[in-house]
């Protein structure tokens, strides 16, 4: 560890309590540098707070956050180099797009001059050079949220901390954004702490996703890692879409789990520590790793018929009923493979699972 | 098209500016009972001749413009000097306002920060707290504070039992008295509108400034005081102007020897020693004075405005 490049963040064991109120239940994460982390959660599970705790707006009420290797707690906002893009802007009203840009320079002591010509240049970087002398609110949401963004990166912070800057866009600028972001943190090599409450969002920007839930982290990895192998309830239901059926283990040969759900379908798929033979847990499948035949497939094959089928461009989404047990949803992509797999309504099929895309879950 | 649009835009134009000018009726009846037509009847009676006992002669004259600028010795023939006496008044009375002013902006900012940055049910308590002593009339409170400052008062004898001084300050007609009562007058005018601004603030601003590595002192100066500037302004007029034509405070704490404009004023109107033409002048000189504060303010408001835009 000691030879190594020190973690940008490291929380250790970090408590937050407000009162008799905790929002935040002993934590512990480290975020590498130069990484593009992702704080995501509903609202209410204590993103923000961590998020807060980083910069210094919150004090930490146990335990300790370091930066590259020293501890921050103690330290008051102005004295921590990083940097925030608030969720609302709070860029300064009277002051110029420029001026507001160059306000952390001026502050960190350079000269006025100096600082305004860097400011000009963070502005080229995101494109709003010709709109340096115009106040924030003749600009429009976009735009305010790029000066944020440039004011935040102008002093070059060690770490800038993003506090759900693109949840007031519409959709269409928000997704230009991502992108936009991304290849910022790519340009200045700083790390990036993203806090969302999209999913979607934290998928497609972020090198490592922490999930958050009631104060409490969830899980860590990268997108694939939280999309494909949640590790409870609790993320493979809030990340994406997910079937998740009830099911009862009834042996376990060689890691590979035997069970059957409601209505007799008896499934085989790869086991996990907590299970054994005779425990009811969950099964999680993705509607795309679903498809369906008119004859069963090898392996599982769960015998169904087909209820409904929704149109939504890219993809069809198509609900069956397994016979004698739950409704199952699956997702397949509106291409002419996919074409073939789409029956009408009422007609028996059976649904498969492509190898190793069900997943057990503990309660 | 464009011809016929127009046309049917002018006659609801007509019928709403009709509309609006009845409606706007009451509000100017009573601009005009309760502002135009006193100052008027005061613009006149300055320039009318005194009656010795009171009243006025309805003959023009410019003497008491003159009596107020012009000094021609006792029998009115000396070559015109300046009149120093009411111009030291008029300075006395700026100055005294302009230091209550002053007073109140550096209690009363804080205060009014505390008060904002309250949680919200306390606020109202604060609020109703600040506004309790207008319940009582204002010259009952002045003449209380005279006999609080007052030699034997209680400020006194309390300085004297816990040793702090030895023998009583005198504190009563003195400035520092005209000081105390028209700080505690006005205080709560300078209290109210900047706690409306600063309610109002974004404190994410601060936050924003603090994470910009600005410290608390230059956020205060940089930030959050260009945002509620014009709260802090709306404080200080209503704060200075009425400080400025105050009789009360003046006549009760300063005494004979610290005269302001609005005791020299009421003088003039009272009993059978006044002179209403020369209280009207003054009265209209004072006016003019607080016009032309405004309307620098108000310049120069307008120019940092524009440079801002």
């Amino acid at each position: 560890m000691s030879l190594e490049q020190p973690n940008a963040i490291e929380v250790r064991n970090a408590v937050k309590r407000y009162g008799d109120f905790t929002a935040l239940k002993t934590i512990s994460l480290s975020i590498k540098d130069n990484e593009f982390f992702t704080l995501l959660g509903p609202s209410g599970c204590g993103k923000t707070t961590l998020l807060r705790m980083i910069a210094g707006f919150e004090d930490v009420t146990e335990g300790a956050i370091f930066l590259y290797g020293e501890e921050i707690e103690g330290l008051p906002p102005h004295k921590r180099p990083v940097n925030t893009v608030f969720q609302n802007y709070a860029l300064f009203p009277h002051k110029t797009v420029l001026d507001n840009v160059a306000f952390g320079l001026q502050m960190r002591g350079n000269s006025k001059a100096d600082a305004r010509k860097r400011a000009g240049e963070m502005l080229e970087l995101v494109q709003l050079s010709q709109f340096a002398g115009r106040k924030p609110s003749q600009l429009s949401g976009g735009q305010q949220q790029r000066v944020a963004l440039a004011r935040a990166l102008a002093p070059q912070p060690k770490v800038l901390l993003l506090d759900e800057p693109l949840s007031a866009l519409d959709l269409k600028l928000r997704k230009a954004m991502q992108l936009e972001l991304k290849h910022l943190q790519r340009e200045t090599g700083i790390t990036f702490i993203f806090v969302t409450h999209d999913q979607e969002e934290a998928l497609t920007m972020s090198d490592r996703i922490a999930v958050m839930s009631s104060g409490e982290l969830q899980q860590l990895g990268d997108a694939r890692d939280i999309y494909e192998r949640p590790c409870n309830m609790f993320v493979a239901d809030f990340i994406g879409e997910t079937n998740l059926l009830d099911v009862s283990v009834d042996r376990i040969e060689s890691g590979q789990a035997i069970c059957h759900l409601g209505g007799g379908h008896a499934l085989t798929c790869p086991s996990v520590e907590e299970v054994s033979a005779g425990s009811k847990v969950h099964l999680s499948v993705r509607p795309e790793r679903l498809f369906l035949t008119a004859t069963p497939d090898a392996g599982n094959a769960l015998k169904a018929s087909v209820r409904e089928n929704i149109f939504v461009g890219t993809d069809i989404t198509t609900l069956v009923d397994l016979a004698g047990g739950p409704e199952i949803i699956i997702r397949t992509s509106n291409s002419e493979r996919g074409n073939q797999r789409i029956f009408d309504p009422g007609t028996p099929v059976y649904v498969n699972m492509e190898h190793g895309a069900a997943r057990l879950l503990v309660d | 098209m464009a011809g016929g649009a127009t046309s049917g835009g002018n006659a609801v134009t007509d019928t709403y500016k009709e509309a609006r000018n009845w409606l706007l009726l009451p509000a100017w009846v009573t601009l005009g009972i309760l502002v135009l037509a006193p100052v008027l009847l005061m613009l006149v009676y300055s320039f009318l001749t005194k009656e010795f006992r009171g009243g006025v002669i309805w003959e023009f004259s410019l003497a008491a413009y003159d009596q107020f600028f012009f000094d021609r010795g006792l029998f009115g023939d000396d070559p015109a000097k300046i009149e120093w006496t009411y111009i030291a008044i008029f300075w006395r009375s700026i100055w005294q306002a302009g230091a209550a002013t002053i007073l109140s902006l550096v209690i009363g900012f804080p205060t009014a920060y505390f008060i904002a940055t309250r949680p919200e049910k306390q606020r109202v308590i604060w609020v109703f707290l600040i506004t309790i002593p207008y319940w009582v009339n204002l010259l009952i409170r002045t003449v209380s504070m005279r006999f609080l400052l007052r030699d034997e008062g209680p400020l006194n004898s309390f300085l004297m039992t816990t040793g702090l001084v030895d023998a009583p300050i005198h504190m009563i007609n003195t400035n520092f008295a005209v000081q105390v009562g028209l700080f505690y007058s006005y205080l709560p005018f300078m209290v109210l509108p900047i706690y409306a601004a600063v309610e109002r603030y974004n404190f994410t601003l601060s936050e924003a400034a603090a994470d910009l590595y600005a410290n608390k002192w230059i956020t205060l100066r940089h930030i959050l005081l260009p945002a509620v500037k014009p709260g802090v302004v709306a404080g200080c007029i209503l704060v200075f102007v009425p400080s400025l034509g105050s009789f009360l405070a003046p006549d009760l704490l300063g005494g004979a020897k610290n005269f302001m404009i609005g005791s020299l004023i009421e003088e003039q109107f009272k009993g059978n020693a006044g002179n209403w033409p020369f209280g009207a002048a003054a009265s209209m000189i004072l006016l003019t004075m607080v016009l032309i504060i405004l309307v620098i303010y108000a310049r120069a408001q307008a120019r940092s405005d524009k440079e801002a835009g």
